[in-house]
């Protein structure tokens, strides 16, 4: 157990807590450079996918984790991010310019959205954002002559300065900055005024807004925000997988972009990218743990979503918090050895009151 | 004239499609009602529905009102079972996190049905007492099949809307949808209430599934047509039964509406837009009631 003495203010808010931590985050980022010359190609292919969706997982995070707006629609803007990179690319616009606007786009087109509906709560936020991913994805079918409709395009490899990310490693890097970039960015607006204001607005709307806090503007702008991150993720995917089509940014994206973020473990960093390594590296462990089943089994195809939704509903029921709710209880276990009992991170039970009638 | 026939038929097309809205939509109110969730698995309790009731007359050759009272009974236990073994423990829980259940649920039941034998991923029909039967009205042709949607849709109403306004259980069940702490000092087990509401709207997903059947046809994905209720309900307002039915109407009307009349593309999207419409300017829908939040 480490007691921190805080005689400023400012300790609150620091980038690292500890000075240790620093240390272990670039361990951890070594370890992650040095990971390609021990791994196969194909493990490192499903590690560029959990860095793209951790990034995605990153924006929408700080929409649901940290302002506590659920959209079900973040799909879309991963497509307008897709697009906007593959149209830009195949026009001759440098990698390096694509990569921001896909994110610029998708922001503004999120300001677009979110002024209007953002004065909704919970559910029905949820289904506003979804209603509005539907209608992006009819525009991307039928705007014919920039997104090729249903035909779907190809999308060129990324260049930078003539160097281009053609090899797994090299994408895998790519992707890998990208992530911690977007991670040093998201930590670095949750410290200021502008993220401190988010949590407020999570915790109650009606004490933030007593607080001298404009929700509508930020609301927006935790939606462009989260909306920005997101489409920088579309980008990167477009790279990735070379061909897109609207088909690939459908309703079941966005409910596998919100579970990544509740899985992982809503309000924390640590979650969005947890999530994405929970949701990429399930599959895998499903199609090793197929040879172990009977035949009859193991010739399913219904068997991976299956056991995907089976693992969804036993997490959600045993650990409501997430992977991350459940490492902080790990800890907490161990850093308070004798004390932790059964009821430490026990919820009151709530009972339901709804103010109609 | 041509043009008045056309735009009758389409409208009564779009009432038919529109009960089936209205009956899924009614599933999601019940449940928002009492527990404040939005089941994303109704669509699929509709499909398996489709897939029992196929199951019971092509194969154990029942007759279709046989296969429609067991089917009924089936799905209540189906909904009963759900709501015992995942849904109970999770009360009290952030409504995100029932959210992602059913969702969980939805995936599941999807890909089961995929995997029992004789289901699968193929498409099926089944003949019911109004395939192949019509009632012309002029140059108007109605096939019973609409009508048995739209008369059983009515019934169905009816008893709801007796059952909730007239029923001893029916009161409990509102008590509990607006103070569930209140409910329990005055001796309602909000755990039966629970219980019995999602074996409700799993029957009415069955329902929907049979009679939505011998239109769509039985298929692994005819869950979907659930997501289309979600703007129905909301149009309705969310916790108004009726609301339910009247904005599944507007939507199957106004989809119908705008396949035969818009270009192509706007008959997908109608129903979101309207959805998004409503939400921007009347988010309590046209029946429910404003809520206030009180600090």
């Amino acid at each position: 157990m480490r007691f921190l003495m805080k005689t400023d203010y400012y300790q609150d808010i620091r980038l690292f807590k500890y000075r240790s931590t620093f240390f272990w985050y670039l361990a951890l980022v070594l370890g992650c450079v040095l990971l390609p010359k021990i791994i196969d190609e194909y493990m490192l292919s499903q590690l560029t996918f959990i860095c793209i969706y951790a990034v995605a997982g990153v924006g929408l995070m700080l929409l649901t984790g940290f302002t506590g707006q659920i959209s079900m629609g973040h799909a879309a803007f991963l497509a307008i991010g897709s697009y906007t990179s593959a149209v830009l690319t195949a026009k001759g616009v440098p990698f390096l310019l694509a990569l921001p606007a896909s994110g610029v786009t998708a922001a503004l087109v999120g300001i677009v959205i979110g002024r209007p509906i953002l004065h909704l709560t919970g559910l029905y936020l949820a289904i506003a954002t979804m209603g509005a991913a539907f209608i992006i994805e009819e525009i991307l079918v039928r705007w014919e002559s920039v997104t090729n409709g249903n035909m779907g395009m190809m999308v060129d490899t990324p260049t930078i300065f003539g160097f281009g990310f053609d090899t797994e490693i090299r994408f895998f890097y790519l992707s890998l900055v990208v992530l911690i970039l977007v991670l040093l960015l998201a930590k670095n607006i949750l410290r200021s005024p502008t993220g401190r204001a988010f949590i407020a607005i999570r915790d109650s709307e009606i004490a933030a807004e007593a607080m001298g806090i404009n929700l509508a503007s930020f609301k927006t702008q935790s939606f462009a925000i989260s909306a920005f991150f997101t489409g920088i993720a579309g980008s990167l995917y477009a790279h990735k997988i070379f061909f897109i089509n609207p088909e690939s940014y459908t309703i079941m994206q966005s409910i596998e972009l919100l579970a990544i973020v509740i899985i992982g473990g809503l309000g924390s960093l640590h979650g969005a990218v947890y999530g994405s390594i929970f949701f990429i590296f399930l599959p895998q462990l499903i199609i090793i743990s197929k040879d172990y089943l009977p035949s009859f089994v193991q010739d399913q195809t219904g068997l991976q979503p299956a056991l995907f939704g089976l693992l969804i509903i036993l997490v959600m029921l045993f650990e409501p918090m997430g992977i991350y709710g459940r490492w902080l209880k790990t800890k907490f276990y161990f850093e308070w050895f004798p004390l932790y009992k059964k009821d430490s991170f026990k919820r009151e039970k709530k009972y339901q009151k709804a103010e109609r009638h | 004239m041509e043009f008045f026939n056309e735009l009758t038929q389409t409208i009564l097309n779009g009432v038919a499609i529109g009960c089936i809205y209205g009956m899924v939509a009614l599933g999601f109110v019940l449940i928002y009602k009492s527990t404040e969730v939005i089941n994303f698995a109704q669509g699929e309790l509709l499909m398996l529905g489709a897939f029992i009731s196929y199951s019971l007359i092509t194969q154990l050759h029942l007759s279709y009102w046989t296969a429609l009272v067991v089917t009924i009974l089936a799905m209540g236990i189906v909904g009963a079972i759900l709501e015992r073994v995942v849904l109970r423990s999770l009360v009290g829980e952030p409504t995100y996190a029932i959210v992602i259940v059913t969702i969980g649920i939805s995936y599941f039941i999807r890909s089961i049905v995929s995997m029992i034998p004789g289901w699968g991923t193929d498409t099926y029909g089944f003949r019911t007492p109004f395939t192949d039967k019509f009632l012309r009205w002029g140059d108007v042709v109605i096939s019973y099949e609409y009508l048995s949607i739209v008369v059983l849709a009515l019934v169905l109403i009816a008893a709801v809307f007796v059952f909730f306004g007239y029923s001893r259980m029916g009161t409990a069940m509102r008590a509990t949808s607006q103070n569930q702490l209140a409910a329990v000092y005055m001796g309602i087990s909000v755990t039966r209430v629970f219980s019995l509401t999602w074996t409700i709207a799993a029957a009415l997903g069955g329902i929907g599934g049979i009679l939505l059947a011998p239109i769509t046809f039985v298929h692994m994905n005819m869950g979907f047509i659930g997501l289309k209720a979600v703007p129905a309900a909301v149009l309705g307002g969310f916790t108004s039964p009726p609301g339910a039915i009247v904005g599944g109407l507007i939507i199957g009307i106004t989809e119908s509406l705008a396949g035969v009349y818009l270009e192509e593309g706007w008959k997908d999207i109608a129903a979101w837009i309207i959805l998004i419409a409503v939400l921007i300017i009347r988010p309590q829908g046209l029946f429910g009631i404003q809520e206030k939040k009180k600090v």
